[in-house]
């Protein structure tokens, strides 16, 4: 008995002489991000509301997506991202492989309507392991002060080297990339995905590709494109919406949106299996999904909120008289020709698809 | 008679031995004191010993394992696995053994035991038929709603894919825990429908050529090196003390530097828009949009690379020359042999040891460089290791990955014991 108590008494002393440390890393929330201006719209509408709320410190972290660290980290037990903030496909992937939480939709707050969360959200955000936070795409932009005459105004623009010549900035990479040479070649948005699935149309996909490859500089990382648009390194190159947008807003930067054929895709939280802060980790990702958090997020980067609710409440830019709801990829003005990133194709095809773009690539 | 009594003696002292001054045999304390020294000399190398097990034998019996050992299949799906086993391929398995299949499929669905679930299988399988990823995770989702045979129509009408006597070789192959499929991969091989072993399409073949690729880049690289190596050597092994120690300092300042700092230096220098060009158009060789492109592609990766791995050559190739007299030069001139001759036949074989280590020191570091070919490669200055790191990072297929590495591993093998036969490896010099 005295043993015991003698041997609790110093483990209580060990903890509490290790224990500072110990206490700060289980009570930091780490919460993973894309970096740049997506994570500092996410640390003025989700981290700082919620650290006023909650007493919650959080430790914000940036990576460059994929599901290898989340892997990684769940296959050796020492789980130390609490939530990640990832695409869909990845979402979809780790989920199926077990490496994510699940999520009860039902213990997601109703929208500031009253609209149960399960009608809120937007049709298709919702997965057992993964809740969506906004919508983003991938458009291409142009320098308004390099182009002067004609502007550029559809994907086949981008591809026509004749009309617009120049350098093009691509993501490297299969994905998106397939899906803009197809529309660029005249199938419409909503049909690329069915023509893709032939071996003639990943054919047709890579021959409109060759038409500009020796143009081409690739980027990988979301703050290359307005990068090297600003350096003059590229005449028109992909990009993620909101980094262009932000540099047009933030930075004054002379910089125009294509919406023609875009390629629009989601951005959700997941939480890795075994995170040390789950519970804190639920509790965080349920206060940034709800109505307010989502549209403040809108007035930082135009990334289109999840939620229906939040929609109306989407205003100007936080510091600029520039309304955001036209700049959201969800605006139906941009939706026109544009079509939703079909994760279950890329699933299926991303690995085969790589292989034959890098063999392309190395040609 | 005689020679009895005279071989008697020694003959005593073999059978009564030498006792030491505690009573204990010499003999027996000899070997005793011996093997005390030998288990401290052991004993003094075991951190080494066991550093070695951990960080390098370990992890590169592990990368071989894992490239033909890939137990997915009988994981998510053991019973399956062991009743396909003996299936005999001819048409469609029958009903006993779908019925199997089905519920580990019901089972392995509600599994969220990470490498166990739906999900590995569904990728695994991918790997060999592409596309046919969401075929498993949608039978999977409505396989417990299947309660009754026969269980090749449910599954037929769930899809039609199923009807496929090659899904089912296919499963057969991948239910087995070991596999030459990664290896085949590897070497831009796959396995066709009937099960036969295929070149891959030609638009898909990638692994063989980058291999070829890194081969010959490597020995471009390290050809290089030599050649700016040799005479700087020589000249840091012959000039006055003074001199040759400053000039040393140049060539050990960027060894001391960073990686990274060396290679984003080059960067500077070398892209469009950088100091090289810059000095170009300056000075009227190139027009101001006609700048060249020397970054971001194999030339990149040479220059760069070339740069990094020039004092692997130098230190090797001085530490050589230095030990060599100048004697003999003077020697062979006084006796009348040219310049020329006198170098060939006298300096140049006394550097050989030198040039040996050289050679092979940046040669098999080339093979294997990953961070600068990364940084300045890119489309066609990629090398192989920048595949595998594609496949431990991004696409998350290890095993492929691991094929990959043994792969590299055993061309640097092969490499060695050529360079064994041909020069020796008891000729090498590394200063």
């Amino acid at each position: 008995m005295k043993l015991t108590k003698l041997l609790a008494s110093t483990a209580v002393g060990v903890a509490i002489a290790f224990g500072s440390v110990a206490a700060q890393a289980a009570g930091d929330l780490t919460v993973v991000s894309w970096g740049g201006a997506y994570t500092k719209s996410q640390v003025e509408a989700y981290h700082k509301p919620y650290i006023a709320k909650t007493g919650v410190n959080i430790k914000s972290e940036d990576y460059n997506g994929g599901i290898a660290e989340i892997k990684a980290q769940v296959e050796a037990g020492n789980v130390t991202w609490d939530i990640v903030d990832v695409e869909l496909s990845d979402a979809i992937r780790a989920c199926d492989e077990g490496l994510l939480e699940t999520i009860d939709h039902s213990t997601l707050p109703a929208g500031a309507d009253g609209t149960p969360a399960t009608e809120d959200f937007i049709q298709g955000t919702l997965y057992d392991c993964a809740v969506a936070n906004i919508v983003w795409t991938t458009i291409y932009a142009y320098d308004k002060e390099k182009i002067t005459g004609d502007a550029p105004k559809t994907m086949a623009d981008f591809f026509d080297l004749a009309k617009f010549p120049g350098k093009r900035g691509l993501r490297k990479g299969a994905k998106v990339n397939l899906e803009f040479a197809l529309i660029a070649d005249g199938v419409p948005a909503q049909e690329v995905y069915g023509v893709l699935a032939t071996p003639e149309g990943v054919d047709r996909a890579f021959a409109k590709l060759d038409t500009i490859k020796s143009e081409v500089v690739w980027w990988e990382a979301g703050a290359q494109p307005p990068q090297m648009l600003a350096d003059g390194e590229v005449a028109m190159t992909t990009a993620y919406n909101g980094r262009i947008f932000n540099a047009v807003a933030g930075e004054d930067k002379p910089f125009e949106i294509v919406w023609d054929g875009h390629v629009w895709d989601l951005d959700l939280w997941v939480i890795p299996k075994g995170a040390k802060n789950k519970e804190a980790a639920l509790d965080f990702l349920k206060f940034s999904t709800e109505t307010e958090q989502l549209a403040k997020q809108a007035s930082y980067i135009s990334y289109g909120p999840a939620r229906k609710s939040s929609a109306p409440l989407v205003g100007k830019y936080h510091n600029k008289d520039i309304d955001m709801g036209p700049q959201m990829p969800t605006d139906p003005a941009n939706l026109t020709n544009a079509v939703q990133n079909n994760f279950e194709f890329w699933a299926d095809n991303a690995d085969q698809l790589n292989e034959r773009f890098n063999a392309w690539l190395a040609k | 008679m005689t020679d009895a009594t005279l071989s008697a003696p020694p003959q005593v002292t073999s059978t009564t031995p030498l006792i030491a001054a505690d009573g204990v045999p010499l003999k027996q304390k000899l070997a005793r004191t011996t093997r005390r020294m030998k288990m401290r000399a052991l004993f003094l190398t075991l951190p080494l010993v066991l550093f070695l097990i951990v960080s390098f034998v370990l992890p590169i019996g592990q990368m071989l394992y894992r490239s033909v050992h890939n137990p997915t299949g009988s994981n998510v799906m053991p019973n399956f696995a062991v009743q396909i086993e003996n299936w005999d391929g001819q048409g469609l398995p029958s009903d006993d053994i779908i019925e199997t299949f089905v519920k580990d499929m019901a089972a392995a669905r509600k599994n969220r035991e990470v490498g166990k679930t739906i999900g590995n299988l569904a990728t695994r399988v991918n790997y060999e038929i592409p596309g046919s990823r969401s075929l498993f995770t949608k039978t999977a989702r409505r396989a417990d709603k299947i309660t009754e045979g026969p269980y090749m129509a449910a599954l037929i009408e769930i899809d039609k894919k199923w009807d496929n006597p090659n899904l089912w070789l296919t499963l057969q192959r991948v239910t087995k825990d070991f596999t030459i499929s990664f290896y085949l991969a590897a070497t831009d091989r796959k396995f066709d429908e009937a099960g036969s072993i295929v070149r891959a399409d030609e638009l898909y073949r990638i692994y063989l050529p980058i291999l070829w690729k890194t081969i010959w880049l490597s020995a471009l690289i390290t050809a290089l090196c030599f050649i700016i190596a040799y005479p700087v050597s020589y000249l840091l092994s012959t000039l006055p003390l003074r001199t040759s120690n400053l000039l040393m300092i140049l060539v050990l300042l960027p060894f001391w530097t960073s990686l990274l700092v060396r290679t984003s230096a080059w960067i500077a220098m070398l892209q469009t828009e950088g100091i090289i060009n810059n000095v170009f158009v300056y000075l009227g060789f190139i027009d101001d949009n006609q700048r060249i492109q020397m970054i971001y592609n194999m030339t990149g990766t040479v220059i760069a690379m070339v740069h990094i791995l020039l004092p692997f050559m130098i230190l090797p190739l001085f530490s050589v020359m230095k030990t060599i007299p100048p004697s003999y030069m003077r020697a062979a001139r006084s006796m009348g042999a040219s310049g020329t001759y006198s170098f060939r036949k006298v300096y140049f074989p006394q550097t050989v040891p030198g040039i040996a280590a050289g050679t092979l020191l940046v040669f098999i570091l080339a093979i294997g460089y990953y961070i600068t070919p990364a940084l300045v490669g890119g489309n066609d200055g990629l090398l192989i290791s920048n595949l595998i790191a594609d496949h431990i990072k991004k696409t998350l297929n290890w095993s492929l990955g691991a094929a990959l590495g043994t792969i590299l591993l055993v061309v640097v093998l092969i490499f060695y014991w050529l360079y064994n036969k041909l020069v020796g490896v008891d000729n090498l010099k590394f200063g």
